[in-house]
């Protein structure tokens, strides 16, 4: 087998089940007993509970037990938060798995019902009856900040889950007044709006306690395991011994399948009460309503530059909307994921940000892909191109006066941060050199055709993946390691298994890992199996989520076969008769030096150290190593992305009609993937510009609860997407891979942004907020022209 | 998604239909399902009983006549917009079941559901009433016809009486005219924003005959008399054509329907764009 297996765009070996729907998902397991749960959710946004009355639902038919916020108490804890942001006042307010007093968003859990059938859960949620209390409501994250703002805890003064500071570099307020005297100074407001995550496969548990041994099995649709099992350990009381928890298939998460959730421990506290399996599955309205957001930031951006367009400073406040509860790593997403990469690629001497994290009547806000990079690079990306339209630049020539210059092992930045290594000048040219740019510029000057209007959009990245070393997220607040694991055990056949904490849902990583393994040691990646997503057979990891599975995960991996292959020369230098210091190593062969025809393959050697009959002196039998890789530093990913429009100014639709996207994110193990990570990525960036957009009325209800309203991006509304690449290996990697799980979300909601706004430039129009609706541009016209 | 219990019953005839609706007050017909089924799973419609009239084959396909075309109720949108007599016959129809929801809709979705129904963003109606369609029905008094133009009687409200079954619908022959259907869908649902049907017929370039008709942003589809008096009698230039379509505006009057993603304001704005791209289409198609 060669090494060539890397860099190799084979096929996912994960797709033939997914694709011919015999993949196990949560919903799909049953269990000889099992029940059924359904939430019970608040229909109000805010108020007291007067009165609850379950007993009608009690004797409905098929109901085994209904329980209120009165019956957890006790034995559920309140719901942990996990990212306990330093310097600053973080206050976490009580978060009851089933809301008692007060209930703070529509969806908030006030009772649940367990039945033998779904059917007869779901008909018995109508028998309960509540007394509701309607209180305030406040949605917009500014306005929960405001004196005199509904109040949603009472120990939590203006609503302010924290405020949260970011400042590097030289004196911000002084190069503001510089620029105000001698340059020029330029403010913008953005809205980045709520958005619903949309994985395929809605949320759901099924717990199974044995009460005879004490002994707890969670199937759960997560992203990481090993952190539920921590965290239900907390919740429920099951100690962390007899407690498993299984990731089954799971079907997509972006980031929405992170945080832990009430009703899970609901379900294991349904089934440890009553001594049967219990499963919840979340319907798609619950999921809408339930199941945590993306974004939802206010931002108040400045920038300072120089009147040739150098920038010369970055000054914002933000108020990030955190919902009504902190979600289990909501704080760092604002803060850390986003204040810190606020120097983008740009060479910026000087910045500051204000972060206040506010308490409003909605679903708690979480990870959404990206997580905090796409909120930060809007915000860059949009005052370049706003600074280009001030100064009457091309928004490429504004980016190359700003950029950071080509560099490949390490530049830090006003912020702190340590890139390790990038050439964004580069990546722009080739972008700019493969799109024909200057043609389309050309296209652009010829006035608008059959009433359209064609834009550029232009966004150049950099994220910050693969987190991260440990060390930094205990400085950060984040209250977990940050390392990943991997086992790699021979058998005696030569094949392989691999047992990985992370938990991979739809990136392809059972196929991506076999590669890893077969490029490192030499076996076919068919021999390679690669198991992930259950806490009792995989090692401790901290799961997959911000682009850190393989750019973590993968060098673990990697590490813990070189392991092997370090044993496995000791062991063929022995059954050959040689020094080690003699052996060479070549695609799975093992051999002393100008002898090749004489080798010992991995198979051998395998074999050998299973059946250890012939082992040298004090090597211990078996083929097997684990790795626990904690990475020196962050990777951090970039490229260029442009986006080409169509905008008809009579109705004011817009028309992605071209998208190309330059990503480096080091060498690719799998090409295809890497191109399906990018095409999925930009889509749903694309979806914030264009199309989606969690709205809640006045009364907190959520307006788009449904995919009847709400607009997820859909084939026909798309190009193609032409995906092109650079390749930087960042220097600390043991594979030099960064990640590319984010990517395409983090540059694509600007880029598309920019370009319709491009497109609108000559029409006098400024500002729109997003999504784009035909009717926000078509009003934006209007308002131009003065109409 | 867990609908609320329902009797299900299966009529093999519309005579059976008719007996078991008779049966069960309050029953809901099912065809397609793809309106009826998402309402029983979010619990908005939860009837007591279910009469399924999906396999009633006298109720299913498309005959071309010297009059016109007769299409079953129970013809799926997918049949409509591959069958060749429609597209010869009444281009606008299939190009209008063409644009209905996603392909596992309309391989589903029924044309007298949908018609039933009469959800106010649906594209048919808007079609039907261009094209002087009637409406066949079935119920206790034997059967009648009914004029597409006024079976639509508002949101979600038809002409149809109790007990009735749609059965049939029958587009009169196209002659020489030219029809066509130009849409605004909503990103998500698919349905009409707005949505603009015209019927046109011509002689040497000139218009002598249009029905216009729009849907998406009226409670039912409107015929407008404005654009069709507008255009009748004028060449059909690129230039007559816009004009006209600007008398949109005062033909849908004022009851206007709006929401979170489209104001009526926008919709009515934006109307005469539609009627515009329609009317064009089916000018060329005219001859």
């Amino acid at each position: 087998m060669s090494t060539r297996i890397f860099g190799s765009g084979i096929r996912r070996r994960e797709d033939p089940r997914l694709i011919t729907g015999s993949a196990t998902y949560t919903d799909d397991i049953t269990l000889p007993g099992m029940v059924h749960a359904a939430m019970l959710r608040s229909e109000h946004a805010h108020a007291k509970i007067t009165r609850i009355d379950t007993s009608k639902a009690a004797g409905a038919p098929g109901v085994v037990a209904v329980y209120t916020g009165a019956d957890i108490e006790g034995a559920l804890a309140p719901m942990p938060c996990a990212w306990l942001l330093p310097d600053s006042d973080l206050k976490i307010a009580a978060y009851p798995c089933i809301a008692k007093d007060v209930v703070r968003y529509t969806g908030d859990i006030v009772a649940t019902v367990v039945a033998e059938t779904p059917y007869q859960a779901h008909d018995a949620l109508a028998l309960i009856e509540v007394d509701y209390e309607p209180l305030e409501v406040v949605i917009d994250p500014e306005a929960a900040h405001d004196d005199g703002a509904p109040q949603l805890h009472d120990d939590i003064e203006g609503n302010q889950a924290f405020h949260w500071t970011v400042a590097g570099g030289g004196d911000v307020d002084e190069a503001f007044a510089e620029a105000e005297a001698n340059g020029v100074v330029l403010k913008e407001r953005i809205l980045q709006q709520r958005l619903i995550p949309n994985a395929m496969e809605t949320r759901g548990a099924l717990a199974q306690y044995n009460q005879a041994t004490g002994e707890l099995t969670l199937w759960n649709t997560t992203q990481n395991p090993h952190i539920v099992r921590f965290l239900c350990s907390v919740v429920t009381g099951v100690p962390e011994d007899k407690l498993r928890v299984i990731a089954p298939e799971v079907g997509g998460g972006f980031g929405s399948k992170i945080a832990a959730y009430p009703a899970d421990f609901i379900t294991v506290f349904c089934s440890k009460t009553l001594g049967r399996p219990v499963k919840w599955t979340e319907t798609r309205s619950e999921n809408y309503q339930a199941t945590t957001h993306g974004r939802d930031h206010v931002q108040d951006v400045e920038l300072a530059a120089t009147k040739d367009g150098k920038i010369t400073g970055l000054r914002c406040t933000v108020h990030a909307g955190m919902g009504a509860y902190l979600s289990t790593a909501a704080p760092g997403i604002p803060t850390i994921l986003h204040g810190l990469m606020l120097s983008g690629v740009y060479d910026i001497p000087a910045i500051k940000e204000d972060v206040y994290g506010v308490y409003t009547n909605g679903v708690p806000v979480e990870a959404y892909r990206g997580a905090g990079r796409p909120e930060a690079t809007f915000m860059l990306e949009r005052m370049v191109d706003i600074l280009a339209g001030e100064l009457g630049m091309d928004p490429a020539d504004v980016r190359r006066k700003n950029f950071i210059p080509k560099f490949d092992d390490g530049h830090t930045v006003v912020t702190t941060l340590n890139y390790d290594s990038g050439d964004y000048p580069g990546a722009l040219e080739k972008l700019l050199d493969h799109t024909g740019y200057a043609d389309l510029r050309a296209r652009q000057q010829a006035g608008p055709s059959n009433g359209k209007h064609l834009g550029l959009g232009l966004s150049t990245y950099v994220e910050i993946c693969g987190l991260g070393p440990s060390q930094v997220a205990g400085a950060i607040g984040f209250q977990g390691g940050l390392w990943e694991s991997a086992i790699v055990r021979f058998h005696p056949t030569g094949k392989v298994h691999v047992f990985i904490g992370a938990s991979p849902h739809g990136q392809g990583e059972e196929t991506t890992f076999a590669q890893i393994v077969a490029s490192e040691i030499g076996v076919d990646a068919g021999d390679v199996k690669v198991v992930h997503g259950d806490t009792d057979a995989t090692p401790m990891g901290w799961g997959t989520y911000g682009s850190r599975t393989t750019a973590v995960g993968g060098a673990a991996l990697a590490l813990a076969v070189r392991k092997i292959r370090e044993k496995a020369k000791v062991l063929a230098a022995h059954l050959l008769e040689a020094s080690v210091d003699d052996m060479e190593y070549e695609d799975g062969k093992f051999f002393v030096k100008g002898s090749p025809d004489k080798a010992k393959t991995i198979q051998d050697i395998a074999l050998m150290a299973n059946v250890a009959w012939n082992l040298p002196e004090g090597m211990e039998g078996g083929l097997e190593a684990t790795t626990f890789y904690d990475p020196p530093n962050f990777v951090f990913p970039y490229g260029a992305h442009l986006a080409v429009v169509e905008v008809d100014a009579s109705t004011g639709q817009v028309d992605l009609t071209g998208y190309t996207a330059l990503d480096d994110c080091g060498p690719q193990i799998n090409p295809t993937i890497v191109e399906g990570q990018v095409h999925g990525g930009v889509v749903q960036g694309v979806g914030q510009a264009l199309w989606e957009g969690a709205s809640y009325d006045e009364n907190g209800q959520l307006a788009t609860g449904s995919m009847l309203d709400y607009a997820l991006p859909r084939a026909d509304l798309l190009p193609d997407i032409d995906v092109i690449s650079t390749v930087t290996p960042s220097p600390h990697h043991p594979l030099g891979v960064k990640g590319i799980g984010e990517a395409g979300t983090i540059a694509s909601t600007a880029a598309v942004y920019n370009a319709v706004m491009d497109a609108l430039r000559p029409l006098g129009v400024k500002r729109i907020d997003m999504p784009f609706t035909p009717e926000r541009v078509w009003q934006a016209i209007q308002d131009a022209k003065g109409n | 998604m867990f609908a609320a219990n329902f009797d299900y019953y299966r009529a093999s005839s519309v005579a059976d239909a008719g007996r078991l609706l008779a049966e069960h007050p309050g029953a809901k017909l099912l065809a397609g399902g793809h309106s009826l089924i998402p309402l029983l799973k979010l619990r908005l419609a939860a009837p007591s009983a279910v009469i399924d009239i999906g396999r009633i084959a006298e109720l299913r396909g498309i005959s071309a006549g010297g009059d016109g075309l007769r299409i079953g109720a129970l013809t799926t949108h997918a049949e409509i917009a591959a069958s060749s007599d429609v597209q010869q016959h009444a281009a606008a129809l299939a190009e209008a079941a063409s644009q209905i929801g996603d392909p596992a809709v309309r391989n589903r979705g029924t044309i007298g559901g949908n018609l039933a129904h009469a959800d106010p963003a649906s594209d048919l109606p808007t079609v039907l009433a261009a094209l002087g369609a009637t409406l066949s029905v079935v119920g206790p008094g034997g059967e009648r016809s009914i004029a597409a133009d006024g079976f639509f009687q508002g949101l979600m409200m038809t002409a149809l009486g109790e007990n009735e079954v749609l059965t049939a619908i029958t587009v009169p022959a196209a002659g020489g005219a030219g029809s066509a259907y130009a849409k605004f869908p909503h990103p998500a649902s698919r349905y009409a924003v707005v949505g603009a049907a015209a019927n046109v017929t011509a002689s040497n370039g000139t218009c002598s005959g249009a029905s216009v008709a729009v849907g998406g942003l009226t409670p039912a589809p409107v015929r407008c008399a404005g654009v069709e008096g507008a255009l009748s009698g004028q060449a059909l230039t690129a230039e007559a054509i816009a004009a006209a379509a600007e008398a949109v505006a005062g033909d849908v009057g004022e009851d206007l329907i709006g929401d979170v993603f489209a104001s009526a304001e926008y919709r009515k704005a934006v109307a005469s764009v539609y009627v515009r791209r329609a009317l064009t289409a089916a000018a060329e198609r005219a001859g």
